[in-house]
């Protein structure tokens, strides 16, 4: 007896406590709703589910326990009972399979109008890149790292000479304007993390990966990053600014491009040389 | 009148291969050290993975300590984090879990259970513990080496795993692949013997369809086992040669900490193909043989015979055959080709038919039972709580999109333990409980043992049911303080002392569960042969504890299932596998 009321307890409180929970997912800031309606319909099945079990079990503990003289039924199989189970199964499978490859679909082809963005990881901080006026990347490999070009751009590429470089300083996105988010590393793996966002992926060295999304609500967002990267996994933060074109704009006039920065450096570098600084 | 399908009075077939004659030892070394007896090699198999187990518990202490109280602990920081998550993953799921079930449970279980007299190569039997300890002594070294254990993470990714900026990269790393491949050579002597074994050795009548589940849960977690492990195996050497000779296996074009390496045109995520290509069948190779265990304690327990038992059998096979090709499920945002998604999502939800199969019948079973609420049962009905509801959030992280938003978030930690953590760990509990009495010829402490499953079971299901909506939250995994954030509110850490607090509960009751071990191992009550009325062969040894060789001077011969528990118009409510139909009077010593 006591052990089928706890049993049911157990169904009950954990019913109990997904509706009332204070913890749930923050406020969705991008196109991705339709991935928070795939994990309500996948809650709504598995809950059934979850429930009906242990209900059913906490009620043949009930009703079948031991008492003197019992004795239990003697029943080796029922094709048909358990070909309808299975069946069951497998629509409910279906009902959250279907509308998640529909979803996964949406998720994996990048509109065409995307704009491109990039991110770098590296032990432990996020750079950025936007495409300058030509609004093309120009091409990257770890071998050009260095101090004075912490993101390995190819100097040589003139694609490349107009690109905003973004360091140690938070990313500004416009808001309602599709991103394709392109994932670089120059050294172990990372993954550039917005839960607000919900979509992410790993960066792999030697790579380029993507996703891409459309932020639809202006406000300043957390970046963590997602994938065990060593000691300071933990701390590797950043922002993204998420806001209205005009402001983007004026921010965007502000940024340097890589040009300027490698520019910069040489000047400052020959001053030092002359010793006129 | 019920139908009966399976058929007891099938003439039991002439023995095909004479009796061998065993090993018999000859010295008190031979018999407790270097023992070739099974049953010895399975108790030193399970005393050691209990003793490592107890390390990776500590460091599940030290974890929860750190998480419900950041900061309050000067002796844990980010990197010692790292070491410990890494161990105690590790040391839990392969150096704990398989261990136990495969090198403990298989051991004891298998021989007796198929009616054989010991392994079929029991030398290589012995050779198997023996290279098992020296790969856990090898682990445990790590704890002591400069730079202390990897802190890669269980998963062990490159390129991190053996570039500085990961704690352990000097030595931790190559002492846990070198320990790793100490483990799979000594689980493959082990594992040919326990197929071989099933094949091979059972006694005359017992059919395959007439194993029991345990039989065939541990003997097809094995045969997967011995397919997936060399993918483990080949990536750990691979790893190594590029930690020690600057191979580039795994190693793109890279920059260590702002300098340039001299690695380049490797690929890490091929070392992400390899190791779940291993370790989603390990998921598998540590639930299989619970599912077997399960099955058996309920029907047991139950007095009921299992309901389904050849469905039961087939989901055990179909099972392990989908887990080898769904292992990309783990590396949904892990860069690979996006339409991989598309397969393995499909693959991997259609793996839920048979699991739920299992479960059904399980349930199946309990209906029209006479449920003993014994400790193993209750351990039972802990089992498939905590395994459905693993299960199902299985079906969140396996359907791919939804696996974007909640991967590598505390969700992903809370589905695993409750699914191939606290649920398996149900199940070895579940039949210690049960099979004690037959390896120690005690019963464990019943008072201790109701104690220890009502605090294990609520106290594990209070740590790890709230924690998926910590990941819900967006709360990474593997961050020993996620510090200033503008979307988790305070509460979270609230919830999060909350857990800690269980978990040390949960912890402390298992060092209940120890006492009990040894105290009854002296002071349990007598049990006798066959304490709980069982049908399986295990239970019909001439002596308990089973002598050397199990079945005194002939080997039984089985005439029907495992499963005959109150059976219309049987004068007991169980019917031993040996025992001949009425009519027929026992052949072998009455020919
Ligand atoms: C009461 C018992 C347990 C507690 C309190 C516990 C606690 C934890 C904690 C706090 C983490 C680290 C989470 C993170 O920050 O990412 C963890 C990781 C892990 N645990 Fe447990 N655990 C327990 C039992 C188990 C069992 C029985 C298994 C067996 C499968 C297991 C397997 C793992 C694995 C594989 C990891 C992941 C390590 C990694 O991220 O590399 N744990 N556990
Ligand atoms: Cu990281
Ligand atoms: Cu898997």
């Amino acid at each position: 007896m006591a052990v089928a009321i706890i049993l049911l307890l157990v169904a009950v409180a954990s019913v109990l406590f997904h509706i009332f929970s204070p913890w749930w997912w923050t406020p969705l800031a991008s196109n991705w709703g339709y991935i928070d309606d795939t994990i309500t319909l996948t809650f709504w099945i598995t809950g059934a589910v979850f429930s009906a079990v242990v209900v059913f079990m906490a009620y043949c503990v009930f009703r079948f326990r031991h008492t003197e003289g019992r004795r239990a039924a003697y029943n080796p199989e029922n094709k048909k009972l358990e070909w309808w189970l299975s069946i069951g199964t497998a629509i409910g499978v279906a009902a959250m399979l279907a509308p998640g490859l529909v979803v996964w679909h949406q998720f994996v082809t990048v509109p065409a109008d995307a704009t491109e963005v990039e991110v770098m990881g590296q032990q432990w901080m996020w750079s950025y890149r936007l495409p300058g006026k030509d609004g093309r990347l120009g091409t990257s490999d770890a071998r050009n790292v260095s101090s004075d070009n912490p993101m390995g751009l190819n100097p040589d590429d003139p694609a490349g000479k107009d690109d905003v470089v973004i360091q140690n300083d938070d990313l500004h996105l416009p808001v309602g304007k599709p991103v394709k988010v392109l994932l670089r590393s120059i050294d172990v793996l990372h993954d550039f993390y917005v839960p607000e966002f919900r979509a992410k992926m790993d960066m792999i060295p030697g790579s380029v990966t993507y996703y891409w999304l459309t932020p639809t609500r202006t406000g300043t967002f957390d970046v963590l990053c997602a994938e065990l990267c060593g000691a300071a996994h933990a701390q590797m933060r950043s922002k993204v600014v998420v806001e209205e074109e005009k402001e983007y704009h004026a921010w965007l006039e502000k940024q340097h491009t890589f040009a300027e920065l490698s520019g910069q450096r040489d000047v400052a570098k020959a001053a030092y040389k002359t010793g006129s600084e | 009148m019920v139908d009966v399908p399976f058929d007891t009075v099938a003439g039991v077939p002439p023995a095909e291969v004479g009796e061998v004659e065993l090993y018999h030892p000859r010295s008190w070394w031979t018999k407790y050290v270097f023992s070739q007896d099974a049953k010895v090699i399975a108790v030193q198999y399970s005393i050691t993975a209990m003793s490592i187990g107890m390390v990776a518990l500590v460091l599940s202490w030290l974890m929860r300590l750190q998480l419900g109280f950041p900061g309050t602990f000067s002796f844990i920081d980010a990197n010692q984090y790292l070491q410990f998550i890494t161990m105690h993953g590790m040391i839990m799921v392969i150096y704990l879990l398989t261990a136990l079930f495969l090198g403990g449970f298989g051991n004891y279980l298998i021989p007796l259970m198929v009616g054989a007299r010991d392994m079929v190569f029991p030398y290589v039997n012995m050779l198997s513990y023996w290279v098992y300890l020296l790969a856990v002594v090898v682990l445990a070294a790590t704890f002591f080496v400069p730079g202390g254990p990897t802190g890669a993470g269980w998963t062990l990714y490159p390129p991190q795993a053996i570039l500085s900026g990961t704690p352990g990269q000097d030595w931790g790393i190559i002492f846990m692949l070198a320990s790793l491949i100490l483990f799979i050579i000594g689980f493959t002597m082990g594992g040919l013997n326990y197929v071989v074994t099933v094949l091979q050795a059972r006694t005359r009548g017992m059919t395959l369809m007439r194993l029991p589940l345990t039989v065939w849960g541990i003997f097809t977690a094995t045969v997967m086992a011995l397919l997936a492990f060399p993918a483990l195996f080949v990536a750990s050497v691979m790893l190594l040669l590029d930690r020690l000779l600057g191979t580039s296996f795994f190693m793109p074009t890279l920059v260590e900490m702002g300098t340039l390496t001299k690695y380049g045109g490797g690929s890490p995520i091929l070392f992400q193909h390899l190791f779940w290509f291993f370790g989603h069948p390990e998921v598998y190779i540590v639930a299989l043989p619970a599912f077997g265990i399960i099955s058996d304690l309920i029907s047991v327990h139950a007095r009921k015979n299992i309901f389904g038992y050849r469905m039961m059998v087939w989901a055990i096979v179909a099972i392990g055959a989908l887990s080898f090709v769904v292992w990309a499920h783990h590396m949904y945002v892990s860069g690979m080709h996006p339409y991989f998604g598309f397969f393995f999502a499909t693959t991997t939800l259609i793996i839920a038919i048979p699991t739920a199969i299992k479960v059904y019948n399980w349930v199946l079973t309990l209906w029209r039972g006479d449920i003993h609420l014994t400790i193993p049962m209750l351990f039972a009905l802990a089992f498939i709580i905590t395994f459905v509801n693993g299960g199902l959030t299985g079906l969140f992280l396996g359907n791919v999109v939804v696996d974007v938003p909640l991967s590598d978030t505390m969700f992903v930690v809370a589905h695993f333990h409750m699914v191939m953590g606290i649920a398996p760990i149900m199940a070895v509990f579940g039949g210690i409980y049960h099979w004690y009495p037959k390896v120690t010829g005690r019963m464990l402490n019943e008072a201790l043992g109701r104690f220890h499953f009502w605090v294990s079971f609520l106290g594990a299901y209070a740590v790890f049911f709230p924690m998926h909506y910590l990941g819900l939250l967006g709360m990474p995994r593997r961050y020993h303080d996620i510090g200033e954030t503008s979307f988790i509110p305070a509460s979270a850490h609230d919830l999060n002392a909350f857990m800690s607090v269980a978990a040390l509960i949960v912890g402390f009751a298992q060092l209940v569960f120890l006492f009990n071990l040894i105290w009854s191992l002296f002071k349990g009550k007598e049990a006798g042969g066959n304490p709980w009325g069982a049908a399986s062969l295990e239970w019909q040894t001439p002596e308990t504890p089973p002598g050397h060789g199990n079945w005194g001077k002939e080997l039984p011969i089985v005439y029907r299932w495992a499963y005959d528990y109150s059976v219309p118009g049987a004068i007991r409510d169980f019917v031993p596998q040996n025992e001949p139909p009425a009519g027929l009077s026992a052949q072998g010593s009455h020919p």
